[in-house]
């Protein structure tokens, strides 16, 4: 797995919305890469881009205000930047489907869970009326949904968010996508429910061997799930590597910030080290490193100059110059 | 089972509920007729002492923040008592309730739902004191600057409108109004769930700041076990209107003895680990009817006949540490 072609590989992506306050840099030049049934994780706040990235891979940004300024995205080789929406289409739930947040907005509330699912396969396929029914019905068992042929004919409200979010999960899967992108998948749903939700993509992902790019906002899952993954802030990627190393021992100021504020009982009594200030505002975001005004470490060259990829070895990068410095000097 | 023995009285106790009860009735078709119930809160048993933080957690439609709005009044209770620093408030009306409104105060969980739009933030903040009438309107005013400032925003903050603050900020504008009143008991509901994580450090840092300083007590509810972990002294788990477990913070972590809490506490991932977790299996319930017994018997890895049979007590387990559950 480690030295064969990346599946998708995201180069210098840059996406904008054009807004009367000024030009808001969604995305800033990131790149990442997502081989064959690997599972990578984006990992930032809100407002970080990691979601218009990520719609920007089904051609989902809006267009205008969006605008797709630069870069390439090659998926299996075919550079996905300027196609048209036609041959989105034929890739859109086929090739790359995606798995949404709210699982109860993303269905639709007048159409029965079958219909849905069977929608999303006529798209792609053309089959018979009982193959298709049967197709569902394994599609729901396979997402561990009880008595699927009852629940065929249930319509969302019906059903509970963990299992709406199953229903979901069986949509993306009904043509065996090689890339499957799940968008905070979990956030809605209670702890246990969301373990149950995990277990399931972690089990999928194996019998199906597709590969997952998994967006959230929460460490603690993502180390459950990503064997690596991407730290954005503010646009950019600050850091990437494989989860263990990144987590055990961390090369940014700002990863190492989230790492630190995060509560537990045993920090009960110390006060957490949070970060200062707050993420800014995309259309008025600092020059530099855009992370400088909230930085502990900040440097005058911080301020001026955009900072570079530092190189940890193993594919860990960090975009600390400061710090690069600090541990090869020491 | 005597309910004083089971909670053992203490005089520091600022607020006690004894078998607070809150159960809607489900009514249908043309004439309304109530065909049924849902038990949002059964019999609840809670103490909050002075100066501490008692940590309410549980998953979605446990009943956590029907014992939030009991406990303010905004909601009567079905049945059980309310004592507040020897008060039973589930008596008060009116003037009573006026003054029970300046020790009890509130932060929602949602920062952007629960500021008036149309109100500047000094505005919002001022509120409370003038319906409650503390002082003039000069002495308003300046107590409305010390509050921005204790919460940690700018003084020219006071003209602003909601939409010109962050979630972090609004949230801060949600407890300068709380504290406004100088309460001595705030329910936390949610109060960080809304929050970007290195903003969430900012808010809970803040908190137990207020707490040391102003000796406030907090009811801190959440289904965010890491943060309940960080902020609580003591620990109560709730399932479908009941609370299974309940302890000191440490005990409960270190030595959870409830099954429900166990598959909780297992279900929570650990940033920077990857662990096996054997999940819980199945939803949670309707509150609709539950069968007899114990409320966690259709999920429970242990669950025997005398679960589907008899209504499940607590059990004192040593060291302040209860527990609903008769196998342990």
């Amino acid at each position: 797995m480690e030295n064969c072609e990346p599946l998708l590989s995201v180069e210098d992506l840059n996406i904008y919305f054009r807004s009367d306050d000024g030009i808001a840099r969604a995305v800033n030049g990131i790149s990442y890469e997502v081989k064959p049934a690997e599972t990578v994780s984006i990992v930032g706040e809100s407002g970080c881009g990691k979601t218009v990235s990520a719609l920007s891979l089904l051609g989902l940004v809006p267009c205008p205000p969006g605008e797709i300024a630069g870069g390439k995205i090659l998926f299996d080789g075919k550079n996905l930047v300027g196609c048209s929406e036609e041959e989105f289409r034929k890739i859109r739930g086929n090739r790359i489907a995606m798995v949404f947040q709210e699982p109860l907005t993303s269905l639709n509330p007048v159409f029965t869970i079958g219909d849905q699912i069977s929608e999303a396969i006529e798209v792609h396929e053309d089959l018979p009326g009982d193959t298709l029914h049967t197709r569902s019905v394994q599609l729901l068992r396979e997402v561990g949904i009880a008595s699927p042929e009852e629940r065929l004919k249930a319509y969302p409200h019906q059903l509970s968010g963990g299992q709406r979010q199953r229903v979901m999960i069986a949509m993306a899967l009904s043509c065996r996508p090689d890339l499957l992108i799940a968008d905070e998948p979990t956030t809605a749903l209670d702890v246990t429910i969301q373990a149950q939700i995990l277990n399931l993509l972690l089990s999928l992902q194996q019998s199906h061997s597709m590969a997952i790019l998994y967006i959230t906002h929460d460490l603690a899952v993502v180390s459950q799930v990503a064997r690596r993954i991407y730290v954005m802030y503010s646009g950019i990627i600050m850091e990437q590597g494989e989860t263990d190393r990144v987590f055990q021992s961390p090369r940014h100021p700002y990863t190492r910030g989230l790492l630190a504020s995060l509560p537990s009982r045993l920090k009960r009594g110390i006060k957490l080290p949070s970060i200062p200030g707050m993420v800014p505002d995309p259309a008025h975001r600092p020059g530099g490193c855009p992370f400088h005004p909230r930085c502990r470490l900040v440097k005058t060259s911080c301020r001026e100059a955009f900072p570079e990829m530092c190189d940890y070895g193993n594919g860990h990068l960090s975009r600390c110059p400061i710090l690069y410095h600090e541990t090869k000097g020491a | 089972m005597n309910r004083k023995q089971a909670h053992s009285p203490d005089e520091k106790a600022l607020l006690q509920a004894e078998a607070l009860r809150k159960y809607f009735p489900v009514r249908r078709g043309f004439f309304q007729k109530t065909t049924g119930w849902i038990k949002a809160v059964d019999s609840i048993d809670l103490q909050i002492e002075k100066g501490k933080t008692l940590g309410l957690v549980g998953e979605s439609g446990c009943g956590k923040s029907t014992v939030a709005r009991m406990l303010l009044k905004l909601m009567e209770p079905d049945g059980g008592r309310i004592i507040y620093k020897d008060h039973d408030i589930s008596l008060m009306y009116r003037k009573e309730l006026k003054a029970l409104r300046k020790e009890v105060q509130i932060i929602f969980q949602d920062p952007f739902g629960s500021l008036n739009p149309r109100m500047s933030a000094g505005q919002c903040i001022d509120e409370g004191l003038r319906v409650l009438g503390v002082g003039d309107r000069n002495r308003r005013k300046e107590k409305v600057r010390e509050l921005l400032e204790t919460v940690g925003l700018a003084g020219d903050s006071v003209d602003r409108y909601p939409h010109e603050f962050s979630g972090g900020q609004r949230q801060r504008i949600g407890i300068a109004r709380a504290l406004s009143v100088e309460p001595s008991l705030i329910i936390c509901d949610e109060p960080v769930s809304a929050l970007d994580v290195s903003i969430q450090a900012q808010i809970l840092n803040l908190l137990k700041k207020l707490q040391d300083e102003l000796g406030l007590s907090y009811l801190f509810i959440s289904h965010d076990l890491n943060v309940v972990g960080y902020m609580s002294d003591r620990v109560a788990v709730m399932y479908l209107g009941h609370i299974m477990e309940y302890a000191p913070a440490d005990i409960l972590f270190e030595k959870p003895l409830h099954p429900y809490t166990i598959a909780l506490l297992s279900s929570v991932p650990v940033p920077g680990e990857k662990t096996e977790i054997e999940p819980l299996a199945g939803d949670v319930p309707s509150p609709l009817d539950p069968p007899p017994g114990c409320k966690f018997q259709g999920r429970c890895p242990l669950v025997e006949t005398r679960c589907r049979q008899e209504e499940i007590r607590f059990h004192s387990a040593g060291d302040g540490h209860q527990v609903r559950c008769w196998k342990v």
